[in-house]
């Protein structure tokens, strides 16, 4: 009897929530809403963090100019922790919630696994950072766009750099088996071998968490490499660079955009000197980065962390297209988006059939007492 | 010639290292396998606590100007009181109320308290990855072989083997080792003649948590970084070397993690880094089919 009357209460708990529910949807016409998808817990917050801070300054700015035709926009922040299993629920939340537009994924794994369901219910989704080259070029995931260049730009950038720049012949090629960076070190591989410069005397993934990383700084100190081209976030590339200083090892050490972040340089401290990685090309001297880096000083008392620019460029790429197409309509989205230009602070971006900015760029940065400064 | 023995010894003090780290956390395993039959999860955790003291206590005392050996020594000392006194709440709040309940009750239990103390450490502490100190200062004497044992290997090689030298010494010699040898093999019994069951018990915690202390800040102190998720991995790996060597034996803690240790980096030496865990868990599920209970772990006879 007992267990009966359980049952019926919870039915009508559920019956009362669903009826609760309901006009929280049908109030939500009035404004845009937007979703915010990215790590902002775990290991690779510091990634996900800057957007969300980008995310609200342009929002309150837009909404302090009187909205997008109107209609004030309302951020929903999700935490996907970079977990493809947390973004496809992340996703789920965001669709039932009534997101219109979507600022995110930042990891490329997290994302991919969550575009399905967002193209499903028709959603614009814009990430400032996912750089795995299949997002754009399988033509797999129409309602994915992105203010970053592709993987395989970077690994392009890097493998010129090497050989070109910095002459070598014979580099090692190492990532973390994860998504974005062995995607990254497949191109890295491939480039190499297509130059005909140089060899590429070591191809192997590590396990993200080992406990330690001498095995393989050993092989790749018998493997007679220049270089070593890591795929990978920072957390390993950080245990590697400092092992490979431990066994006295002075390899050069070449890395993607994922370990382009202070908190590399923080953790591997004097064994990062010297260390090389490409990033999103600096836009310090435009002078509406320079706004949206003041912004965030002005509000937040910190200079911002990775991807921010990327974040707020696609805050207003997004907003602005809402504006001229007078809809969230994804179709009407998408043409808007490839037709017209729209000024940021990466530059004044427009966006090629299958989701990539156009006039987005990587350059190389090397680790100078501390901070990383562009290789001219 | 020369190059393939450097290169084979390179790879096999690389191994000595890595199993050395397991053996650290794994001995905390194996005795509480040992003592109360149960697998402690949350035992990562402890470590990773251990890891998280020893880094503010360092951190503070290196700001205070004290000398290097000094604050290893202090630091060590905090994480091993604050890791002890981890373990021993654990055992009371999550496995006494569960002891006579089904085996699986305290397991769960125990994988509750992992998540939880993971949890707590990511809210109470911080999400990110912190720069863990050098505590350990490169030796002059280690600078002609450091490209194959640096300094912090070598204290980390020689930690464990002390440790696991007194450990044993310990439970065969002391008093309290009996005690322990006579919990393991029949509570009810020990009770009997006069041992404090829940006393044992909760020594072997506060023994294990210590171990798991002096490994975080050695290890942490080895990889440079630490953060709330370390635990996880480690102590997955240093479960499996406790059940590759036998758990509930203390030298087959230390032999298992060699082995383990010794397989992933021969294996990332002479095969691929990629291949490294395919290697260790295939040799795992090898010994364990031919001595189910590890490899110096004991054969219960079934009695007919």
């Amino acid at each position: 009897m007992k267990v009966t009357l359980n049952r019926k209460l919870i039915a009508a708990a559920a019956g009362l929530m669903m009826v609760a529910a309901i006009p929280a949807a049908g109030l939500a016409a009035d404004t845009i809403k937007i979703g915010v998808a990215g790590p902002h817990s775990g290991d690779l917050a510091s990634y996900g963090l800057p957007s969300v801070n980008a995310a609200k300054i342009v929002a309150e700015k837009i909404n302090a100019a009187g909205g997008i035709g109107g209609k004030k926009i309302e951020l929903l922040i999700e935490d996907t922790v970079c977990k493809p299993e947390v973004a496809t629920n992340t996703a789920t939340k965001l669709v039932s919630d009534g997101a219109q537009l979507v600022l995110g994924g930042i990891c490329s794994g997290a994302t991919k696994a969550a575009l399905p369901i967002y193209n499903n219910a028709g959603i614009l989704v814009m990430s400032p950072s996912a750089t795995n080259p299949a997002l754009t070029q399988s033509g797999d995931y129409p309602n994915f766009f992105r203010t970053i260049a592709p993987d395989d730009a970077q690994a392009q950038l890097d493998v010129d750099f090497a050989i070109k720049k910095l002459g070598y012949t014979k580099i090692a090629v190492v990532h973390d088996k994860g998504d974005y960076g062995k995607g990254f070190a497949e191109f890295a591989k491939k480039f190499l071998e297509e130059s005909g410069k140089a060899e590429v005397v070591l191809f192997e993934g590590v396990t993200p968490g080992a406990v330690d990383y001498s095995a393989i700084v050993q092989k790749i100190k018998k493997s007679g490499a220049e270089a070593v081209m890591f795929g990978g976030y920072h957390p390993e590339a950080s245990k590697i660079i400092s092992m490979m200083k431990k066994k006295r090892l002075d390899t050069t050490f070449i890395s993607d955009d994922g370990v382009k972040d202070q908190t590399f340089v923080k953790v591997a401290g004097k064994n990062a000197e010297g260390a090389y990685a490409s990033g999103p090309t600096d836009t310090s001297s435009n002078p509406l980065s320079q706004q949206a880096v003041k912004e965030h000083k002005d509000q937040f008392s910190a200079d911002p962390g990775a991807f921010y620019e990327n974040a707020y460029s696609a805050m207003l790429a997004m907003t602005a297209a809402v504006e001229k197409a007078g809809s969230t309509d994804l179709a009407a989205l998408k043409k808007t988006l490839q037709t017209e230009k729209t000024d940021t602070p990466v530059g004044s971006i427009s966006f090629d059939e299958r989701g990539d900015a156009i006039g987005v760029g990587f350059s190389v940065y090397q680790v100078k007492d501390g901070v990383f400064v562009e290789v001219k | 010639m020369w190059h393939i023995m450097d290169y084979f010894i390179e790879l096999l003090f690389s191994g000595l290292t890595r199993g050395a780290i397991y053996a650290l956390i794994a001995l905390g395993y194996t005795m509480v396998y040992g003592i109360i039959g149960l697998i402690n999860f949350a035992h990562g955790e402890i470590y990773m606590i251990g890891a998280f003291t020893s880094f503010i206590v360092a951190t503070i005392l290196s700001i205070l100007g004290f000398p290097a050996l000094a604050i290893i020594v202090l630091a060590g000392l905090a994480a091993i009181i604050w890791s002890a006194s981890y373990g021993y709440t654990i055992e009371k709040v999550a496995y006494k109320p569960l002891r006579h309940a089904p085996r699986l009750s305290p397991l769960i239990s125990a994988i509750g308290m992992s998540i939880f103390l993971q949890n707590y450490v990511l809210l109470a502490q911080t999400s990110d990855f912190l720069p863990f100190p050098e505590l350990i200062q490169d030796f002059a004497f280690m600078e002609p072989i450091a490209h194959i044992v640096g300094s912090t290997d070598l204290v980390i090689l020689i930690t464990t083997t002390v440790v696991m030298i007194l450990l044993t010494l310990l439970i065969k010699y002391t008093k309290i080792g009996k005690a322990m040898r006579a919990t393991a093999q029949d509570r009810t019994m020990a009770m009997l003649v006069g041992i404090n069951v829940n006393r044992i018990i909760s020594v072997t915690f506060i023994i294990g948590s210590s171990l798991a202390a002096i490994g975080g800040l050695l290890i942490a102190s080895h990889i440079g970084q630490i953060n709330f998720y370390i635990g996880f991995i480690a102590g997955i790996k240093a479960f499996t070397a406790a059940v590759l060597g036998g758990i509930g034996s203390i030298p087959g803690a230390v032999l298992g993690s060699v082995v383990l240790g010794l397989t992933e980096s021969f294996a990332t030496g002479y095969v691929s880094s990629d291949y490294e865990d395919v290697f260790a868990f295939s040799l795992l599920v090898l010994i364990l089919i031919f001595r189910p209970s590890g490899l110096l772990g004991k054969v219960d006879t079934q009695k007919v």
